[in-house]
């Protein structure tokens, strides 16, 4: 059955805290999921009180003067600072996003921040994203044709190319998979919406000529149709996708084909 | 699997589409039988037992009573069985759960139906 309770190493405990120098003016209090596979510890939350003065505005800028000012043991993934690259995704006060598009004066009171739910953890907050990854190769997103390829670009028409908008913008950061209960309970059969809007992008690619093989491996009870609607994936997107309406007109097409 | 596991439903169970087109299909057929339905107990509690049956032996009547039975044993068939592959992830006690599961409604319906014939 689905595990409903924490196994017991993984009951997160109270950890250090860490408070803000004497006169610090601007202080703001995060709240930090730590985890060492090392130690053999169970996890705990540490406390950081921090001058939110002597740092940027954004939560990952926080993070990363924590990191370089207060503990630098803390270990958390980023890259582009700018919602580009995907690596910051965490979940911050409960809601799976991008550190680095999230400003701190956004939340007026602590800031709890967790990894991404339900995936493995390597440390800290970074989460195993192997299968996650395995997942997105095995929709094969790329450009499949059978025919001899042209001489030139294979050219699309500009409404051919308007419906990949929404689609070709997801930086598969995992905050709409992991905030998706039907991916926590069968994340090992099911896509997963990040995934499945991949699938879907590559579906409705006019260059793309294996569209019916791509629909005959998603019609499957597992792959797809554990989505339920729960639409948590478009809710939590950082990048204001909508992976639920892509899977919905994954769902058209294949009835559609059926018909 | 999946696809062997149904016994009443062998037509939904040919793909993972049907299935879940099957599922919406018949949640529309139940919006406006399930009115019918409710005229149905209303007389059942209210009027005398011959004015019930009177008005379950309208043709219209009688279909849309059978209709209904038939679709709301399959429409919950099919949808635990979606519950059941989301929650049970033993593989074993899950083919076994859906087949009971199916067992129990197909033994529903054809139990409600022979009711019906034999008080009409």
């Amino acid at each position: 059955m689905a595990e409903f309770t924490l196994p017991k190493n993984s009951v997160v405990a109270k950890g250090k805290t860490f408070t803000a120098q004497e006169g610090t003016k601007n202080i703001r209090r995060f709240e930090i999921y730590r985890w060492d596979p090392d130690t053999g510890e169970n996890p705990r939350i540490d406390i950081y009180e921090l001058d939110a003065d002597l740092c940027g505005t954004k939560v990952l800028d926080g993070i990363i003067h924590i990191k370089s000012e207060i503990d630098s043991t803390l270990t958390f993934r980023r890259s582009c600072r700018e919602g580009v690259c995907g690596s910051c995704a965490m979940n911050v006060n409960g809601k799976n996003s991008l550190a680095c598009t999230k400003a701190i004066s956004d939340y007026p009171d602590t800031i709890k921040i967790y990894p991404l739910p339900h995936l493995d953890v390597v440390k800290d907050l970074v989460p195993d994203m192997t299968h996650f990854y395995a997942q997105y190769a095995e929709i094969k997103p790329w450009l499949t044709a059978n025919t001899t390829p042209p001489a030139t670009e294979r050219l699309q028409s500009k409404e051919e190319r308007d419906k990949l908008d929404g689609l070709y913008d997801c930086v598969l950061c995992a905050c709409c998979s992991t905030s998706c209960p039907s991916y926590w309970w069968n994340s090992e059969k099911y896509l997963g919406p990040a995934v499945l809007l991949q699938a879907y992008r590559w579906l409705v690619d006019s260059r793309d000529e294996n569209t019916e093989e791509r629909l005959n491996q998603l019609d499957d009870a597992y792959k797809l149709y554990r989505c339920h609607t729960i639409m948590n994936c478009t809710d939590t997107c950082p990048k204001g996708l909508n992976p639920a309406k892509a899977i919905a007109e994954t769902k058209k097409l294949l009835v559609q084909r059926k018909a | 699997m999946m696809n062997k596991l149904a016994i009443f439903a062998k037509g939904a169970a040919t793909s993972a589409t049907r299935h879940w087109l099957m599922q919406r299909v018949t949640a529309i057929i139940l919006i406006p039988l399930t009115f019918r339905l409710i005229v149905f107990l209303n007389l059942c509690m209210t009027a005398p037992y011959q004015e019930t049956v009177a008005w379950l032996k309208s043709p219209l009547n009688t279909i849309c009573i059978e209709v209904w039975l038939l679709a709301v044993c399959y429409h919950s068939a099919i949808g635990l069985q979606v519950v059941i592959e989301d929650y049970v992830a033993n593989q074993e006690r899950q083919v076994k759960l859906i087949k009971a599961i199916n067992l129990s409604f197909l033994f529903l319906a054809v139990a409600a139906l022979f009711f019906i014939f034999r008080i009409m």
